[in-house]
């Protein structure tokens, strides 16, 4: 088997935070709660969870766009926590990443030629202005941006073309590595599917292995081969797409597809749903045990003293009661608590 | 039939602005009945929102209305905020996106609601007290009474939006109109406070429009479906005939451009070209550069609403179903 891309073991991030009251005390959060995951070359692995689950921090703790406080990340062969800033700027041109708003992520005063060569210029500082400047059209070509348009300022762009100046940017070096933070999430919806199709082709084109992190699961579907589902900054379940999708194994992850509405009015006439009371818990002072517990309507007591681990082969779940969710194919929990 | 409750006859949305007379909305004609839930689809910039916030009288003050926006036979459009307000606030009421800006962040939850029943209804304080707290518990804020004199921030977003709904049902409105009401929510809570709005208004027998860019969501909640593109109702239709028989070329790309469970990317069409312009919209029909069934006369003319079969109305020189008739 050939090794892994990316390997990310028991990595946690921790942000200190205050309390409200003036001088309060510091208490941690723990965003990120011994996430382990492998990412091969060319792959692309779906980070699905909600506001406050922890998906953006880990893929910024990969980058170490934030640092981790424990655990590794392995990308060919060492781990990239350890390693000097100048020898991680070194390492990123390797990887790189796409942000939710494509405005606020473009520097409102430069130019867009200037915006998509500055990871070149970093990455290699030998070529001379000309050159780059033909790499920049070249790209500008491949992601469906006229290249005349270099000279002008985000602002003169739309937010779909904007998506692409920062798609353009993320691949001018050539990465292995692309991390998608909720790329589609603030573009219209005619517009989403023309960013979609993008990566997509790009994935394949240049061999990219991206990690697509979002709250919509509908997209992560379509694009991923691997989905790995939040809760809190924990993974409570992991595996292939096709998989968790038809079978979510996890409670949370059965009621957050049930929850995705479907664009078919017969189909969610049709659908019992599970759906899920109350808010997630704040992460400052998670529930003991299994962290979903407090919204879990297959709650037992041994839910509140012992933390599940994530196990099961390919398609694994955090849950004590996993097996069991799923033993006839249509998951009990469908039956036992709908809401219809 | 039902007199309508809620009818917008050639009504009009402009602002003037240092570019030029943006149309907003343009001859929109519109109608709800009585406990009927409508949804109005459509991108940034199609007047989806502009729509409905002229009517109650709440444009940008560079904003103006014309036409009818007529409410139980009472024309809003140009009436005087005096006369707005025995109107907006009891009889429609209106519920945002942003629970957090909806909501004043230096008033408790309990004087935002109680003012509400109070000025409308003239009720004591006691007892609008005790009516908010009946609507805060049907909402499903779990210790209403505990959360009644927090303020916003201490609630969560879903909380928030909960206590938003409660303010709009307090009146008993027979319209409320929900603006994007789930879009800054989570999905797990979006289905929580889709079920809410899906049966309230049927407890109470208020007339819902949902105004969403989510096609989720109008299949999930709606009766019947508007669907606008650049300021004007290309088609307006029963909500399975809008998912199973589309009739404007916009509203099918709209659905073939939405990820599905049941089709990989690469059946995914993507709609080319970006919305309109509304200070340039193009000549004849809005869509028309970016619509695949397009002729001649799209590029010239712009097609009125006309109805396109049981209650249904499309605008478009070719509609889908009239090709295939033709074709057949």
């Amino acid at each position: 088997m050939t090794k892994p891309l990316l390997e990310v073991d028991h990595l946690t991030t921790r942000f200190s935070v205050r309390s409200g009251k003036m001088f309060g005390k510091a208490s941690s959060l723990t965003a990120v709660d011994d996430v382990s995951f492998t990412l091969n070359a060319g792959e692309t692995l779906g980070i699905v969870g909600e506001s406050g689950s922890g998906k953006s921090t880990l893929g910024r703790s990969v980058l170490r766009l934030v640092e981790a406080q424990a655990g590794s990340v392995v990308w060919q062969g060492g781990d990239l926590l350890k390693l000097s800033d100048e020898d991680m700027r070194k390492a990123r041109r390797d990887m790189q990443i796409i942000f939710q708003d494509p405005l606020a992520s473009l520097d409102p005063r430069m130019t867009v030629a200037d915006i998509i060569a500055e990871p070149l210029q970093i990455a290699e500082p030998g070529l001379t202005r000309a050159q780059r400047l033909e790499e920049v059209q070249k790209i500008m070509a491949a992601v469906g941006l006229a290249p005349e348009m270099v000279n002008r300022y985000p602002h003169e762009f739309s937010g779909g073309q904007a998506q692409r100046i920062g798609i353009a940017r993320a691949i001018i070096t050539k990465p292995k590595l692309v991390i998608c933070d909720e790329p589609v999430s603030a573009l219209d919806v005619s517009i989403q599917a023309q960013i979609i199709q993008l990566l997509n082709r790009l994935r394949l084109e240049l061999d990219l292995a991206l990690i697509f992190i979002s709250h919509d699961l509908s997209v992560v579907r379509l694009v991923c081969d691997r989905v790995m589902v939040l809760y809190l900054g924990r993974v409570v379940e992991s595996g292939p797409s096709a998989d968790v999708f038809a079978h979510p194994k996890h409670p949370y992850a059965l009621a957050l597809l049930s929850a995705v509405p479907l664009p078919d009015p017969k189909l969610a006439r049709l659908r019992q749903r599970v759906i899920l009371q109350g808010d997630p818990p704040s992460p400052i002072n998670p529930p003991s045990g299994c962290v979903f517990r407090t919204r879990c309507v297959y709650v037992k007591d041994v839910c509140a003293t012992a933390r599940p681990v994530l196990e099961g082969g390919e398609h694994k779940a955090a849950c004590h009661f996993a097996g069991q969710l799923t033993k006839s194919g249509e998951p009990e929990i469908l039956n036992s608590s709908t809401n219809a | 039939m039902a007199a309508p409750l809620f009818e917008l006859k050639d009504y009009s949305v402009h602002f003037s602005t240092p570019e030029g007379d943006v149309p907003a909305v343009e001859g929109l004609s519109l109608s709800i009945k009585p406990g009927e839930r409508l949804a109005i689809v459509g991108e940034s910039g199609s007047g989806k929102s502009q729509t409905f916030l002229g009517a109650l009288g709440l444009l940008a003050r560079n904003g103006k209305t014309s036409g009818q926006a007529n409410f139980e036979g009472r024309n809003m459009v140009g009436m005087k905020p005096a006369a707005l307000d025995t109107i907006r606030g009891s009889d429609i009421t209106m519920v945002f996106q942003d629970p957090m800006t909806a909501l004043n962040p230096v008033l408790r939850i309990s004087r935002q609601l109680t003012e509400i029943v109070e000025v409308h209804t003239g009720a004591t304080n006691a007892d609008a007290s005790r009516q908010a707290l009946a609507m805060l518990a049907k909402v499903g804020i779990p210790d209403a009474e505990k959360r009644f004199n927090v303020y916003p921030h201490e609630l969560s977003g879903g909380m928030r939006q909960r206590v938003v709904i409660a303010m709009a049902l307090l009146n008993r409105p027979k319209l409320l109109i929900a603006d994007e009401p789930t879009t800054a929510l989570d999905v797990t809570v979006q289905a929580q406070i889709l079920d809410l709005f899906r049966n309230l208004t049927s407890e109470l027998g208020a007339a819902l429009v949902i105004i969403t860019h989510d096609m989720g969501v109008v299949a999930g909640i709606a009766d019947r479906v508007g669907v606008m593109y650049g300021g004007r109702l290309v088609e307006e239709a029963p909500v399975d005939d809008i998912f199973e028989s589309p009739q404007h070329p916009y509203t099918r790309a709209l659905l073939n451009s939405i990820p599905r469970p049941d089709r990989p990317v690469s059946e995914m069409q993507a709609i080319p070209g970006r919305p309109p312009n509304l200070l340039r919209l193009p000549q004849g029909c809005a869509f028309n550069p970016r619509c695949a069934a397009r002729t001649d006369i799209c590029m010239t003319m712009r097609p009125e609403l006309l109805p396109g079969g049981a209650g249904r109305r499309v605008a478009c020189f070719n509609p889908i179903g009239a090709m295939a008739e033709a074709a057949a």
